[in-house]
């Protein structure tokens, strides 16, 4: 036993989840009752931690990192649109008898856009159940010493269940996008149905984008070797789809409310 | 801790190895070489320009006579390649992959197949601009900012059909794959820096190309929507960007479709994105040249951590500008004012970083080696370009001098002079980490003088040209009729010297290119870390090309030190991995 304990050793200014971790750096991360999600790995140990490959933990969290800064820009997309909507609302213009016009009529919101919304939700509690099962500690423990795929088998059902709740919510749109045309409302009707049919096509295509990761989550379950890959697939696909739930919601409420 | 025996990991194909790879310093390589094609390109059609301005009935061989839509084709065509291929990708990805992994001890990328990903997509809009130079009706002719209405409808004129939608389109596979980019960029620098790499220990191009990854995720997205609306606008019959009135005589667009948009509503948004886009193109030579010339200089970069604060704050004020290129497009004149002092705003951390580069050269006697000249040729054109920018940003001087050459010079010194001496001086920095040879000194030495020669021949007449009333984009200034033709007639013998020194410019690139190929040929062995630099990037378990290791083998990389720390003496200097200094004194 070391007399003097040297800086090094007691310096560390929070003690970390991963001390006493037994995989010499390889332990998949599982939800420990700690942190939701995380723990386990070994992220930040900083003193002997194998340099190149730092663990799942760290691969988790670069990848959601990498996420985290698409939706941002994804988010920046959007902010763009939503600023064009606003001006253009409000912007006018004089005719030739010095009429100040306005032409924005606002577009109805066929009603089954509050049941889409409502599937919507749903498929974001189901894909959290689905994310929830990839980290369950003792699954996620059996899984890597080898005894079969727990965490897959329990996790799958719950992505199906998404993807079938994403095209429903699909389905939905384009229920909406027809009753509207049967109201003669088109992308190019009036300022407003630009708008409509602009956000809701985008947003459709950001939701395929979801589905192709879901897609790729449940394909990944059944091939992927690793349960630390598993658990980023999934980690990441449910995160992609809670954003753009959660952009649906703002999306909604503005064309909803604000037009 | 090297092991023994190397033993290479991936005995690959030839193809695997050199052209779909996923390694870093390849795609930079490759990105460089993009970029390579694009500036030839793009030079040729300036110095075509050029020769048409002074001698408008110059038939091309095999062409015949430019005529104006042509000359407009080549201004588009010439600012699309230089801003976008080379301006953007040079430094930031091709550069940047190059260097910055090692810069922060990673040995990889964050998302290496991401990576491959973004510069595939990069060659094909590459691909698909060079392709709407072939199409009916023309190549695009809008310049780089394509501004609606005419931009927003097909039948407006010679350029503004297929050419154009293959401009948007390559401008919108740029603009996915620089995001992607960036989200390689950001995460690398936070997740993969090694063990004592601090962030007040990244060097300052890191932070450059960190900033400049920030700006370019937030700009280019807004650019993506800008995009979007406007094809819509053109193949969906929106009106987004297209004014109410007959604004093209009737002739045109059928009467039904009446807009109620505003082209003022895309010059809101491109500039939004255009004018981070001129600080993406140029962060990261600053932080180059902060680099060079502290370590010619043997000091620490002056005023370090103010240096890191600069470059986050000209990048956040970056982004609230973009009203200074609308001074005179029907911009309420309160909110002129408000982008006039935001725009005055942001060049006081320019000034500091200028004044920061002064005083780490003040008197410290540094090498005049070749990539310190082109560091100095830098700082050089970023003030005389940057001068006229305050000036620029009075919305009453703008009146006058929007739209003319003034503008032209500005950012030509600014931007393309300052960029691409920033860019010479990595390659002189970093040929030896590349390829083990160093470049001659001597032929270096005429490439700069004769370069920073003839860049300020051609440039800082343009100035005048401006201030005489020389319209930008204008294909011919000799028989103009009425008022304005005795005024353009009168810059013709500057127009004159312009092009001959455009000519000397590109003529003063040759010692460059029998160097670079003298030097791959049969150049001196570089020694090991030839400029004593002290970043991560030689250290020796890092250079570029040496062999790999499986992971288990590979030496770990450790940092102790801030960069730039230097000894009293001449040859003392301390690189970041070195445990303790090497001689017993202590660093200043
Ligand atoms: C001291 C800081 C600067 C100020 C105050 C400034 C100001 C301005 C202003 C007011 C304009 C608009 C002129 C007009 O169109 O009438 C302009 C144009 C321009 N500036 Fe700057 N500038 C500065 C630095 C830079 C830098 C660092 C770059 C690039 C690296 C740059 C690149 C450009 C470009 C490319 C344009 C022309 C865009 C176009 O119309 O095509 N400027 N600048
Ligand atoms: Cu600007």
């Amino acid at each position: 036993m070391p007399a003097i304990f040297t800086p090094s050793d007691t310096d560390r200014k929070r003690p970390h989840v991963d001390d006493g971790d037994h995989g010499s750096g390889r332990r998949p991360p599982f939800d420990d009752g700690l942190k939701r999600t995380g723990g386990g790995g070994d992220n930040d140990n900083w003193n002997d931690r194998p340099q190149g490959r730092r663990g799942p933990r760290e691969k988790l969290e670069r990848f959601r990192l990498g996420l985290f800064f698409a939706l941002a820009g994804d988010l920046m997309f959007f902010v763009a649109i939503v600023s064009t909507f606003f001006v253009t609302k409000s912007s006018s213009h004089f005719d030739a008898y010095d009429h100040y016009i306005n032409e924005w009529l606002p577009t109805a919101i066929p009603r089954i856009l509050w049941i889409n919304t409502a599937v919507l939700f749903l498929s974001s509690v189901t894909v959290e159940f689905a994310r929830r099962r990839m980290f369950h500690q003792f699954d996620v423990m059996e899984e890597w010493f080898g005894l079969g795929k727990p965490t897959s088998r329990r996790a799958l059902p719950w992505l199906a269940a998404t993807i079938v709740l994403g095209f429903a919510f699909l389905a939905g749109q384009t229920v909406a996008w027809s009753q509207l045309d049967h109201q003669h409302v088109f992308l190019k009707t009036n300022p407003s149905s630009h708008f409509f049919y602009l956000i809701t096509y985008t947003h459709a295509f950001h939701l395929l984008l979801g589905i192709a990761g879901l897609i790729t989550a449940v394909t990944g379950l059944v091939v992927s070797k690793q349960i630390e890959n598993r658990q980023i697939l999934v980690d990441c696909a449910a995160w992609y789809w809670h954003s753009m739930g959660v952009l649906w919601l703002f999306l909604f409420i503005l064309l909803a409310f604000f037009q | 801790m090297t092991p023994q025996a190397p033993s290479p990991t991936h005995p690959a194909s030839l193809l695997r190895r050199y052209l779909f790879t996923t390694d870093h310093h390849i795609i930079g390589l490759q990105y460089l070489t993009l970029s390579t094609v694009a500036v030839l390109i793009g030079a040729a059609l300036s110095l075509l320009m050029r020769l048409h301005l002074i001698a408008p009935n110059l038939a091309i061989p095999g062409h015949g006579p430019i005529l104006p839509e042509d000359y407009l084709a080549l201004v588009t065509l010439h600012g699309t390649l230089m801003l976008f291929f080379v301006l953007t990708v040079a430094p930031q990805s091709g550069i940047g992959n190059l260097i910055l992994p090692a810069q922060i001890g990673a040995r990889r990328m964050a998302f290496p197949h991401l990576n491959a990903a973004s510069l595939w997509i990069t060659a094909l809009a590459l691909l698909t601009l060079l392709a709407s130079t072939f199409v009916q009706g023309g190549a695009a002719i809008s310049g780089w900012t394509a501004y609606p209405p005419l931009s927003a409808i097909a039948s407006a004129g010679p350029g503004q059909g297929l050419g154009m939608d293959l401009w948007l389109a390559s401008i919108a596979l740029f603009a996915v794959a620089t995001g992607m980019s960036s989200i390689n960029t950001l995460t690398t620098v936070i997740r993969l820096r090694c063990d004592g790499m601090t962030w007040d220990r990244l060097p300052l191009t890191v932070w450059s190309w960190f900033t400049a990854a920030l700006l370019s995720l937030i700009a280019f997205s807004v650019l993506s929507a800008a995009l979007l609306l406007l094809l819509l606008d053109r193949h969906a019959q929106t009106t987004f960007f297209i004014p109410p009135g007959d604004l093209t005589s009737g002739l045109l667009r059928p009467a039904s479709t009446h807009g109620n948009g505003s082209p003022l509503l895309w010059l809101h948004l491109f500039w939004f994105f255009g004018h981070p886009e001129v600080y993406i193109a140029i962060l990261p030579g600053m932080g180059l040249t902060s680099m060079l010339l502290a370590n010619f200089s043997h000091r620490r970069p002056f005023a370090y951590r103010a240096m890191i604060a600069t470059t986050l704050l000209i990048g956040f004020l970056g982004i609230l500008v973009w009203g200074h290129h609308m001074f005179v497009a029907g911009l309420n004149p309160f909110a002129g004012t408000a982008f006039s002092i935001s725009t005055m705003a942001i060049a006081l951390p320019s000034a500091a970083k200028v004044l920061s580069w002064l005083a780490t050269t003040w008197r410290s006697r540094p090498h005049l080696t070749t990539p310190m000249l082109w560091a100095l040729g830098f700082v050089s054109l970023f003030v005389t370009g940057g001068i006229t920018g305050p000036i620029l940003a009075q919305p009453i001087l703008d009146q006058y001098l929007h739209n003319t050459f003034f503008v032209v010079a500005h950012f030509h010194l600014i931007m393309a002079m300052a960029g691409i001496f920033g860019l010479v001086a990595a390659v002189y920095y970093y040929f030896p980490l590349v390829t083990s040879r160093l470049l001659s000194e001597t032929l270096g030495r005429w490439h700069f003088w004769l370069t920073i020669f003839f860049a300020y021949n051609t440039f800082l007449p343009m100035h005048f040209t401006g201030l005489l009333g020389e319209p930008r984009h204008y294909a011919q200034l000799t028989g103009i009729p009425n008022s304005a033709g005795p005024f353009l007639a009168r810059t013709m013998s500057l127009q004159r010297h312009i092009t001959w020194s455009a000519i000397g410019l590109a003529l003063s690139q040759l010692p460059f290119v029998w160097n670079i190929l003298a030097t791959l040929h049969h150049g001196p062995v570089s020694p090991h870390n030839p400029w004593q630099s002290t970043t991560l990037e030689w250290h020796p378990a890092l250079s570029p090309f040496a062999p790999r290791f499986p992971h288990e083998d590979q030496e770990k990389i450790v940092v102790f030190r801030p960069p730039c720390e230097y000894g009293p003496h001449q040859d003392a200097f301390m690189p970041q991995w070195q445990p303790d200094p090497a001689s017993n004194e202590k660093p200043e």
